[in-house]
């Protein structure tokens, strides 16, 4: 923003151009364009309310205004039950609210798509930034940054018509000697590391190229090698960005939808087995989006009970991230 | 890494002794207080070694995102192929007509047309609040604490994921208000999707303009809406088209939203915003999970016509940013 001294509409230039029209206009438009930045202040407002409006039916039976207005409070499902429970079938004949299988499953997708995103996004950055040379960075960058930009429900296509039938199916066949679903945990894992990728290596190489060359200059004057100079001058220097651009990374990964839904199927069962097919609480909404539950039902209710977990946590993601950028923000001159 | 020379190194590089250390611990190790200083050749070698390994290590890791493209484009370039030739997908059967039971007469025009008035809607609903803010926050706000509030929230908003938006469109304008799950419902969802991220890109624009121009234009007496509107705005407004197109580039991509709001069951060709609809990435989402393979090779199809148009629109705003931005 900008705060220079221009703010003060009533200045000496009023002989000059500016009639009382034109300073009313001025005022009318700078309200205006308030009201438009509050658009988003509501956004996330509504946000909150319709998840916590939702999902307070979901628990109690009940809409917030209801409950406000002195409805009587039944408890449908306990918090107990909620977070502790392990079967998740809100739409089954015999209804389970658990939600730990669904909240597994996205945990479980995003440490092995971190797994992935991580250690490659950030060697990736390092080569962008340390090794590659300006011809091989304009060409490797850009070509990163298509991954990013494509829809993840190709990734999701991607998953089922590639990854899962081609590479995964044979490899397991072959050395565990099982044969794969339709759906893996494992190539869900797979495509959101990938898609996540670009996120870590582009936030992470701008935080690495920000690092001054005296730094570096100091470390090779002393006869540090670039290995030296990258692990123990520019890793450091850079970390704040790069624990931020893992925040990001892992934030992404949980929301992600499409791809995982795609991929890794919609079964909702606590297994460590990689090539078994698991839901994340992404897959759970699209699967009860897909049916045809009706206004007011549990299931319907579900949804948001679900989504507000889900912004929670991406919700304290972002948080953290941006906790990160204040408390470790290394500023150089 | 040198070898050490004694106490000199411990007080001029405290910080590097981990290093000396690591060195010391290769294939030849040399004695701390060698007094040349100078490196031994195994010494040299062991780090020449890990250099080119690690080297190596990070071309394999930049090479695997690179790879991984090109796996993808191949996968879906054989499935559209395959799509053509062995299940006889006729291109122009396939934009002319509209989603069918059977997958020999399925097509995708309904899908693209939805897409296509989304995207007009959609562009409507945000691209005037969108610019409206980022010019208050970058021309307008005095630095308080509505205004940190703003930028955090902006920041927050941008990192929910996609699906909520299409939670928040489900239960407000679908149900809420009793919309439906019609183009108007789903371009709302996207609408705010995209918000921040036109907000933010308007905002790069803005501050692209020098301070020069506006002082300029303040010194002929002209106030800060003159201001903006003559001079800030026309400057900044290649920046800012070009930011929205590649924002509606990605939405047109997003599947998760329009689910939520309930775009599955009908691809017919929708004539106005109150139609129910299929978009084009509701529709791939649907023929990719049949298990006939036909209906997935269809979504390959599908898949290509839809990164044709985003192509397009990127294509649309390279050539806006390189023709008509202005350099100062």
């Amino acid at each position: 923003m900008r705060t220079d001294t221009n703010t003060d509409t009533s200045s000496p230039f009023t002989g000059g151009g500016q009639t009382r029209q034109d300073q009313t206009a001025n005022r009318r438009a700078r309200r205006a364009l308030f009201g438009c930045a509050l658009v988003t202040i509501l956004t996330t407002l509504a946000i909150f309310v319709v998840l916590i409006d939702n999902a307070a039916s979901y628990f109690f039976g009940a809409r917030i205004t209801e409950l406000l207005a002195g409805a009587s409070l039944s408890q449908e499902v306990t918090f107990t039950e909620f977070f502790t429970g392990t079967r998740w079938a809100p739409d089954h004949a015999t209804p389970a609210h658990g939600i730990v299988p669904i909240v597994y499953g996205t945990l479980v997708i995003t440490v092995g798509a971190a797994f992935v995103s991580i250690p490659i996004g950030t060697a990736t950055a390092i080569y962008l930034s340390e090794y590659a040379s300006d011809g091989v960075r304009a060409k490797l960058k850009p070509t990163l940054e298509i991954l990013a930009g494509i829809p993840t429900i190709v990734y999701g296509y991607f998953a089922v018509a590639f990854i899962n039938p081609v590479v995964l199916d044979p490899l397991a066949d072959a050395v565990f000697g099982v044969s794969l679903g339709h759906y893996s945990m494992l190539s869900g894992m797979l495509v959101v590391g990938i898609m996540t990728i670009p996120m870590v290596s582009s936030i992470s190489e701008d935080s690495m190229s920000a690092v001054p060359d005296s730094l570096r200059n100091g470390a090779y004057a002393l006869g540090a090698t670039r290995l030296d100079v990258s692990t123990r001058i520019v890793l450091p220097a850079s970390i704040s960005g790069i624990l931020a651009s893992y925040i990001l990374a892992v934030s992404r990964a949980i929301g992600e939808t499409m791809a995982v839904t795609l991929a890794a199927g919609a079964n909702a069962q606590l297994t460590a087995n990689p090539f078994d097919e698991i839901m994340t609480m992404t897959a759970y909404m699209v699967k009860m989006a897909q049916g045809t539950s009706a206004v007011g039902t549990v299931e319907y209710q579900s949804l948001f009970a679900v989504g507000l977990v889900l912004f929670l946590m991406t919700l304290a993601m972002n948080l953290l991230n941006d906790w990160f950028k204040r408390r470790f923000q290394e500023e150089y001159r | 890494m040198s070898s050490d020379t004694g106490t000199e190194t411990e007080t001029s590089r405290p910080s590097r002794s981990g290093l000396s250390d690591s060195a010391s611990s290769g294939p030849g190790p040399t004695p701390p207080d060698t007094p040349t200083g100078l490196l031994t050749g195994s010494d040299l070698e062991y780090e020449h070694l890990k250099n080119r390994l690690f080297h190596g290590v990070l071309v394999a890791a930049s090479l695997f995102g690179v790879v991984m493209l090109a796996l993808l484009v191949l996968d879906v370039a054989t499935d559209f192929y395959v799509g053509l030739t062995t299940y006889e997908v006729s291109l122009v059967d396939f934009v002319t007509r509209d989603g069918s039971q059977q997958a020999e007469l399925a097509g995708f025009r309904g899908a693209i047309v939805a897409s296509v008035i989304l995207m007009l809607l959609t562009t409507i609903l945000s691209f005037v609040v969108g610019v409206g803010t980022a010019i208050y926050l970058e021309e307008y706000a005095p630095d308080n604490r509505i205004t940190r509030l703003i930028e955090a929230n902006l920041a927050n908003l941008a990192g929910v994921p996609s699906i909520v938006y299409g939670l928040l469109a489900l239960a407000a304008f679908v149900n809420g208000i009793g919309l439906g799950p019609i183009l108007l419902a789903g371009s709302i969802g996207l609408g705010l999707l995209v918000m921040p991220i036109i907000i933010v890109s308007s905002q790069e624009a803005l501050r692209a303009v020098p301070d020069g121009v506006r002082n300029g234009s303040y010194a002929t007496g002209a106030t800060e809406w003159q201001t903006i509107r003559q001079v800030v705005l026309p400057a900044a407004m290649p920046g800012i088209l070009t930011g929205t197109i590649l924002a509606l580039a990605r939405a047109i991509g997003e599947t998760a939203p329009l689910i939520m709001v309930g775009a599955l069951f009908t691809n017919r060709l929708p004539l106005g915003p109150f139609d129910r609809f299929s978009a084009m990435p509701t529709q791939i989402y649907i023929w990719a999970q049949q298990p006939s393979q036909h209906f997935v090779h269809l979504a390959a199809v599908g898949i290509v016509v839809l990164l044709a148009f985003m192509l397009t629109m990127n294509a649309i705003a390279l050539v806006l940013r390189s023709r008509y931005e202005t350099e100062y």
